[in-house]
């Protein structure tokens, strides 16, 4: 089943020397509760992609539709992580930020703070649920922001880099953490990242983006069984396929 | 080794211990006449006497009441229009200058004219301490309001959030900062405001007004007191207020680092 279908979109903006072309003729879909990671180096348009799912931009050309309906705007049917461990609110406890989409829906207290916890349980934070932002790791504060995201029930959740400003060693623990969550929440994810290893790691279907102007160059399954060893010769294989999808030596 | 805090302590007992001794001999040298340069001694016994009549409290009530209420109108007024200003561009365009041009304009310039319009008495004291207050509010709110991470914004709006409650949840707390910061600044601008405009335009009580009755009599020893009294409650509103203010918000929440003087 096709959840959210990208038909020829494009993007542009005007810079200093005229109008700049960020994407020309995107197009896929991308299966219910499928994991998607886009890839591609910097400038190739891949967080503008995903800012016109969120609904943050308008397409310049062509359209988004989630669930048959075309895009207008943000709705509650995405939630979205950002790759800024500022994006959680500072004067909100762990909890409290994660109840902020229930109270915009108008969820009464008790049942807020209880579904709080239990995406805080999903992310493995309970114990932190009265902690503020600044006293967490950043992977603990984007942890938060995953279970904030998915709290108020999204059918979609949109992440952008999410782990690229963690060291190596969490950023390893927080993405066995992602590839749990998912398989308990069944969203449907798009996920960006200049990250091969990661994508392979996390990802149903890997998109790989051309820059200067994003277009689609390449559109890999990866069938790897989960949980993925990324030393198996199998894992390497399916990165060095992707590499040479982005034109790097592999 | 001896802890930050009591150093500190430590520190500022020498400090006011010498800065007394110095003036302690500068005024037993006789280099002015004693009338004019009375020891402490002197000093502490008008201030004792002022505290047994009780005249010191009404005065000190008085000067409290007017920057209190002053810098309420201010706040009242101040704040929702920075925030305005952060929001409106429209609205920016019309205050800003407006703004930029009386703000420097110190508020005792104001206070013959203020006497003139308001007569002598309260009305005078507090609006000049509106006036003194009103800009750092105005000033720092709007910058407050402006220096919001688009990232709360972006994610608020991605979790439903309308331009009412981003307003509410994400604006104000985020700019909260700063607004303390304008209360400071204001409070600072108001309380020198205060005492000068007592000076001139209260009638009876006022710190300000006592010190400069205390010159009709040369009572020295009083005008000092006095001093050290406006000296001792600034210091004392900043440290229980504003202190204590950040240090169950901003602090709290990690956006300003605790500074502690």
């Amino acid at each position: 089943m096709r959840h959210i279908e990208i038909v020829k979109v494009g993007y542009e903006y005007a810079g200093a020397a005229g109008a700049v072309t960020a994407l020309r003729e995107v197009t896929f879909d991308v299966g219910a509760s499928e994991f998607l990671c886009l890839v591609g180096r910097s400038g190739c348009g891949k967080t503008t992609l995903l800012n016109l799912v969120a609904g943050f931009l308008p397409p310049t050309h062509g359209e988004i539709r989630i669930g048959g309906q075309a895009v207008k705007g943000h709705g509650l049917d995405r939630g979205v992580v950002f790759q800024d461990f500022a994006q959680l609110f500072p004067w909100r406890t762990a909890q409290r930020n994660v109840e902020f989409g229930l109270e915009m829906r108008g969820m009464g207290a008790g049942e807020r703070a209880e579904t709080a916890r239990r995406f805080l349980r999903l992310v493995d934070l309970e114990r932190f649920a009265r902690a503020y932002p600044h006293e967490l790791s950043g992977g603990m504060q984007q942890r938060v922001a995953i279970a904030r995201a998915l709290a108020y029930n999204p059918a979609v959740l949109l992440m952008d880099e999410p782990f690229a400003a963690l060291d190596a060693l969490t950023r390893d623990e927080m993405q066995r953490l992602l590839v749990d969550v998912w398989a308990q929440t069944r969203k449907t994810v798009l996920y960006v990242t200049h990250n091969v290893a990661e994508a392979v790691y996390l990802a149903d279907r890997v998109i790989v983006l051309s820059p200067h102007p994003g277009t689609v160059m390449a559109d890999v399954r990866i069938t790897l069984p989960r949980p993925r060893d990324p030393l198996s010769l199998a894992f390497l294989d399916c990165q060095r396929a992707i590499v040479a999808h982005l034109g790097g030596r592999g | 080794m001896i802890r930050p805090r009591a150093r500190r302590i430590v520190g500022a007992v020498v400090a006011f211990g010498l800065t007394a001794l110095a003036w302690e001999a500068f005024a037993r040298s006789g280099s002015l006449p004693p009338a004019i340069t009375p020891p402490l001694e002197a000093i502490a016994a008008a201030l004792a006497g002022m505290i047994r009549d009780g005249t010191l409290f009404v005065h000190v009530g008085y000067t409290l009441a007017r920057i209190g209420s002053g810098l309420a109108l201010a706040a009242l007024v101040g704040v929702p229009l920075g925030m305005l200003m952060g929001r409106v561009r429209s609205i920016e365009r019309f205050v800003l200058p407006l703004v930029s041009v009386l703000s420097p304009i110190p508020s005792l310039a104001w206070v013959p004219l203020f006497i003139l319009w308001f007569g002598l008495g309260n009305t005078a004291s507090v609006a000049l301490v509106f006036y003194a207050a009103l800009f750092p509010l105005i000033l720092n709110t709007w910058t407050g309001v402006c220096a919001v991470n688009r990232l709360w914004i972006r994610a608020a709006e991605s979790m439903g959030a309308g331009s009412g409650a981003i307003f509410r949840h994400v604006v104000l707390p985020g700019a909260l900062p700063f607004v303390i910061a304008g209360l400071r600044q204001a409070f600072a601008r108001g309380w020198i405001a205060v005492v000068g405009g007592e000076m001139i335009a209260a009638t009876r009580w006022g710190l300000g007004w006592v010190i400069f009755d205390s010159k009709e009599f040369l009572n020295t020893d009083v005008m000092l007191g006095s001093l050290a009294v406006i000296g001792l409650l600034g210091l004392g509103v900043e440290r229980l207020v504003f202190a204590a203010l950040e240090r169950r918000t901003v602090e709290r929440w990690g956006l300003v680092q605790s500074v502690r003087v």
